[in-house]
């Protein structure tokens, strides 16, 4: 009792025990509702997008709010786990046919390629910085895109086979088409449930408030901070940069996948700009570098326009009145005050206890 | 041999020579001030020995080894280590994290280690705990190890820049200007604070400075540069009395 107190004293221990807290809660209220069939079908179709969400933001958050650059393409690693994703659950189909295992190695295949993905695009995007970094990502997340929207993806007995133009592209007898160019996938069994989602946002979190409270996390914050002085103390700017970023790839892709496999049908144009800009929004009404604030953030917005619906045309308005004041309020005086404070306070006090060390 | 020696160093941006012709040595152990007019280039050189700018001619060398075309962080690995003349601080982060930053290539553990928190991280933190505090016990700045770096008044940044830098274990550190900003009182501090620091951390320490009084109290040694070359050098008493140092400091 004595060790969790001190350990949640500690902005580290707090944040991670708050992060852990909402989670459960939340998941453990859920499921109380569901059992007493409180839910409606509205909300219970939800439930896996908004865990796919909420790793989405935590991912997002590494980059932008950890790493401190602006990416505008995540849903493109989103595709890539998606659509690798099925593409492994579709031939895992028969060797295991155990459900949740399925998903569980769909999720890992769907986090290798997006990390690859993340590997081969932030090479070249991470050697810019700000704006230009920005517009990059950008344009890989459309270039993701537009390859998935031509890319064909069949197996027959042969194996699987690949290929971008529709035209020569044949199957043997009894093959099985997963992506099929534009129209992407369908028919794909549904095996994502809440409780996987649950599970997979636990993971994701352990894994990155770890990563936040470790070595590699501080190398990763120092680049963040000040690059040049990053340099001075013996850190590889880029390599800590990259692997951010591929870090933060891969959990957007085991998100993806979460995300693909909750449909029977997905198409490429799902992931487009709007949903990178989407999952942009999570993080920044959330707080930059708050994974608590990226995940309640993450959740709310997913609802939010579900439950206007039934004001009809006005819900896209009440949807932007509300971010407005909510980011209003992230960047009022009102808050800059309650910091303001906390920071005072610690100069003041730093400066007593030079003066009583002197 | 020499620890760092400096041969023929220049630089040109463009047109501009920024430093040529530097030549510097320095022994192990030295306390070495490098000194200037405003523009003179000694932050050039920093820039140099570091590896942020990549001399046009001339060689540098540290135990023999030759630091030209190295990256940053390689030389820091090396041993260099220095300070920044505008505060450069990771000031998102707490003061005791900068120097546990600083322990990066010191105390290390693998990513896998970092991700699962298994393995030797509870070890290699407690350690990387106990030597940040001992370090910043050494700057009288143990009070202050849970505030955030940027709220902490500017001469502790000061000390928390030279802290970060030491924790690095380096054997040659650079102080960019320490005493800038700081009162008479703060400077005195600051001079036995790098006494100190050179005595117990035995590191070499080459150190740019305005304030005559720190330079001409601590420095064994001093490079005097002007335009970018070599005025003179020589003792404190030597290089200060030199009338062409006057001059280039005070004019004709």
């Amino acid at each position: 009792m004595q060790k969790l107190k001190k350990y949640a004293a500690s902005k580290a221990g707090r944040d991670t025990l708050i992060s852990f807290g909402i989670v459960i809660i939340a998941f453990a209220v859920m499921q109380v509702l569901r059992s007493f069939g409180m839910v409606s079908s509205l909300l219970e179709s939800l439930l896996v997008p908004i865990c796919a969400y909420v790793v989405m933001a935590v991912s997002l958050n590494l980059t932008v709010g950890i790493l401190g650059e602006l990416s505008l393409g995540h849903a493109g690693f989103m595709s890539v786990g998606a659509f690798s994703g099925i593409v492994a659950a579709t031939c895992l189909n028969d060797l295991v046919p155990f459900a949740p295992l399925r998903l569980a190695l769909a999720i890992v295949v769907g986090g290798i390629c997006a990390a690859i993905a993340g590997v081969i695009i932030g090479v070249p995007v991470l050697r810019l910085k700000g704006d230009y970094l920005a517009i990059v990502t950008l344009a890989f997340g459309e270039i993701i895109k537009n390859i998935v929207n031509v890319l064909y993806i069949g197996l027959d007995s042969a194996g699987l086979h690949f290929g971008l133009l529709q035209q020569g592209f044949t199957l043997e007898e009894g093959g099985e088409m997963i992506i099929n160019g534009p129209m992407g996938v369908s028919g794909v069994s549904r095996i994502s449930t809440f409780t996987s989602g649950f599970v997979l946002v636990l993971i994701t979190l352990f894994l990155v408030l770890n990563l936040i409270n470790s070595r590699s996390g501080r190398a990763i914050m120092a680049v963040r901070d000040n690059k040049i002085a990053a340099d001075s103390i013996g850190i590889s700017t880029t390599s800590y940069k990259l692997m951010a970023f591929v870090i933060s790839a891969a959990f957007a892709g085991m998100a993806g996948t979460l995300y693909g496999l909750n449909y029977t049908t997905v198409t490429a144009t799902k992931f487009d700009f709007n949903t990178s800009i989407l999952i942009l929004v999570f993080v920044v009404l959330g707080g930059l570098g708050n994974i608590w604030g990226s995940i309640i953030a993450a959740a709310l917005l997913t609802v939010l326009p579900e439950v206007l619906r039934e004001v009809g045309d006005f819900r896209m308005l009440i949807y932007a009145i509300l971010l407005i004041v909510m980011m209003l309020f992230n960047n009022s005086s009102l808050k800059a005050r309650i910091l303001e404070k906390r920071g005072m306070k610690q100069m003041e006090k730093a400066e007593r206890s030079g003066k009583e060390g002197a | 041999m020499a620890m760092l020696e400096v041969t023929s160093l220049g630089i040109s941006f463009g047109g501009l020579r920024a430093v040529d012709e530097l030549s510097m040595k320095i022994e192990k152990g030295g306390l070495v001030g490098l000194i200037g007019p405003n523009g003179a280039g000694k932050t050039t050189v920093f820039n140099m020995l570091t590896g942020v700018y990549r001399p046009t001619d001339g060689g540098i060398r540290l135990d023999g080894q030759n630091l030209i075309g190295k990256k940053p962080h390689e030389i820091c690995k090396l041993g260099v280590a220095r300070t920044f003349q505008n505060i450069r601080l990771f000031s998102g982060l707490t003061v005791l994290d900068n120097v546990k930053t600083g322990l990066h290539n010191e105390i290390s553990y693998t990513l896998a280690e970092s991700l699962l928190h298994l393995g030797s991280y509870r070890k290699k933190e407690r350690q990387m705990d106990e030597k940040a505090m001992e370090l910043l016990r050494v700057f009288d700045l143990e009070n202050v190890a849970g505030y955030q770096a940027a709220n902490l008044p500017y001469g502790k940044q000061r000390k928390l820049e030279i802290a970060r830098a030491l924790a690095t274990d380096p054997k040659l550190l650079l102080l960019d200007e320490p005493a800038a900003g700081m009162n008479p009182n703060e400077t005195g501090e600051l001079m036995e604070t790098i006494e100190l620091v050179r005595q117990r951390f035995g590191v070499t320490v080459l150190l740019i400075e305005h304030d005559m009084k720190l330079v001409s109290g601590i420095c064994e040694y001093l490079y005097v540069l002007n335009f970018g070359r070599l005025l003179a050098e020589g003792t404190p008493g030597e290089v200060l009395s030199n009338p062409e140092v006057v001059t280039a400091y005070l004019g004709e």
